[in-house]
């Protein structure tokens, strides 16, 4: 029998990954207006930069994980800067595309340096903490906590700081953003880095959770993608709301069904959202 | 104000649309320091396209613009901004999921100095915002977003405001406190343009008014005298 409770705890667990990712992807279809397919292999080399860190310095995760941010979000601006600015007046599709390659060229770049094999930041067994029926493991506390600093620091960013602001009010109405002076090419470039840094972290904390392998941000891609449509595209905070939503239905799912459907269920919600309502729960972009 | 100071927008001969289709035809308008002035013209006339090229965002193909005697002809919107000029659009003209202060604060995007006393000063226009200024300003009726959308515009104290059809939508009401909205802006010193359906109403506030048909100048004339007109009332304001 599963426990409910248990599943509960492991879906906000894994709907705590899925908003970071997912914050990042619907900001860049806020702002860029093209669905981000490279942004699961984004985390993926964030995930990797920080394996570098603890297995060559061996430093402790979270210290690993400062220069894994940095380093992802110069390379979430250097993708911009190479591949995408050059799109910018083409077609979304066109856009769609080239975030395809990239993802599949990120991939095969984390198996040319880092091998196709599963890696984990900390090798040996960890105990177990067992509370009001539940097992609840010392990595998933970490990616808890890993989360609820970030989702902070998003919030913190996004309501107070001015180009924040700057990224809701592109989002929201391009056009006005551009009439009161916002320089737009500025707000763009920090956004990459705004979502680079939101892929490490998801990525790392993914990797806490499971295991290093080079598909790992490809195959979250799918719940990410759903949580963001279930959310609103280009509100942040509808974004976070749809991860919690999709990780907590994705393991709430296994009472019914084999839990090899759990993609599925995600790809399922992100459809019936998509017919029934597609601006999400708080009213994004029509898509 | 006096409609003798010193011309502050001037446009001349300007011919421009969208893609390669010319929807103005050399059309003539200037403004001056501190004037009303309207535009007003049955649909598809190119009132808002004229607007629109005076702020950059329609391509202009002949004809020249100056703000202040300084050529602004096709210079993009973000920088007409930093040079005094500001633009409420007919729709969309909100930030939707931000608070009515963050969307005076977007408004005043470009300032280094403090705006605390301008945004106190248009709280002081419009209390309703102050009241509601922790709210989103997408979840407010037409009327209210319209006092949203011209805060925005005026965070930069502008030397030139230009208005897209502030009424459009709103009930018969609240049109009038609108106008009067826009008289107590003029009021305080800021030259305004705006393009307006309800034209009579418009021209019983502005200075002068400029009547387009087919995107080329028609009648030009005080508001009185143009409401006066026999012939533009019956062409143009739907009779007497």
């Amino acid at each position: 029998m599963h426990n409910v409770l248990q599943l509960t705890y492991d879906g906000i667990v894994l709907g705590s990954i899925l908003a970071l990712g997912a914050i990042g992807v619907s900001m860049i279809f806020g702002i860029l207006r093209f669905a981000h397919f490279a942004h699961g292999d984004l985390m993926t080399v964030g995930a990797y930069l920080a394996y570098t860190f603890v297995r060559w310095l061996h430093w402790p995760i979270w210290l690993a994980a400062l220069p894994a941010i940095v380093l992802a979000a110069l390379i979430a601006v250097a993708l911009d800067q190479i591949f995408y600015r050059r799109l910018r007046r083409v077609a979304p599709v066109i856009l769609l595309i080239s975030s395809f390659a990239t993802a599949l060229m990120l991939r095969a770049l984390v198996q040319i340096i880092w091998g196709p094999d599963n890696h984990v930041y900390e090798q040996g067994i960890s105990i177990p903490i067992r509370a009001f029926g539940l097992i609840i493991t010392p990595d998933s506390l970490k990616v808890l906590i890993g989360a609820a600093i970030m989702v902070t620091v998003v919030h913190l960013f996004l309501a107070h700081t001015k180009m924040g602001k700057s990224m809701r009010a592109m989002s929201d109405n391009m056009d006005l953003a551009l009439i009161s002076g916002v320089p737009v090419n500025r707000v763009i470039f920090w956004t990459w880095m705004f979502a680079g840094v939101l892929a490490a972290v998801a990525g790392i904390l993914l990797g806490l959770n499971t295991r290093l392998i080079p598909t790992m941000g490809w195959d979250t891609l799918l719940p990410i993608f759903a949580a963001a449509i279930l959310g609103g595209v280009g509100r942040p905070y509808g974004a976070i709301l749809g991860g919690f939503i999709i990780g907590l239905a994705m393991n709430y799912s296994v009472l019914f069904l084999p839990s090899a459907y759990k993609l599925a269920v995600a790809f399922v919600i992100m459809i019936v959202v998509l017919i029934v309502r597609p601006q999400g729960i708080l009213k994004g972009l029509s898509l | 104000m006096s409609a003798q100071g010193e011309t502050i927008l001037d446009i001349r001969g300007v011919s421009g649309g969208y893609g390669g289709v010319d929807i103005l035809h050399s059309v003539d308008l200037n403004l001056k320091q501190g004037e009303l002035v309207v535009i007003v013209g049955p649909n598809g006339a190119g009132k808002s396209t004229l607007m629109k090229a005076a702020f950059g965002l329609v391509r202009v193909s002949k004809g020249q613009i100056s703000l202040a005697g300084e050529d602004i002809t096709n210079i993009s919107p973000d920088r007409l901004v930093h040079k005094g000029m500001s633009y409420v659009p007919q729709e969309h003209n909100v930030f939707p999921t931000m608070t009515v202060q963050e969307n005076l604060d977007m408004g005043a995007y470009i300032r280094t100095d403090d705006a605390r006393p301008q945004m106190e000063r248009i709280f002081e226009l419009f209390p309703r915002l102050k009241e509601r200024r922790k709210q989103p300003a997408g979840l407010m009726s037409g009327g209210e977003r319209q006092m949203v959308a011209m805060g925005r515009a005026l965070m930069v104290e502008p030397k030139v405001l230009m208005l897209d059809e502030p009424t459009a939508g709103l009930a018969p009401a609240f049109v009038q406190q609108v106008f009067e909205w826009i008289q107590r802006i003029n009021e305080a010193g800021i030259s305004i343009l705006m393009v307006e359906q309800n034209a009579k109403q418009a021209l019983r506030i502005a200075e002068r008014g400029y009547v387009l048909a087919t995107g080329e100048n028609r009648y030009e004339d005080t508001g009185a005298a143009l409401l006066a007109n026999r012939e533009v009332a019956e062409m143009f304001l739907g009779g007497r």
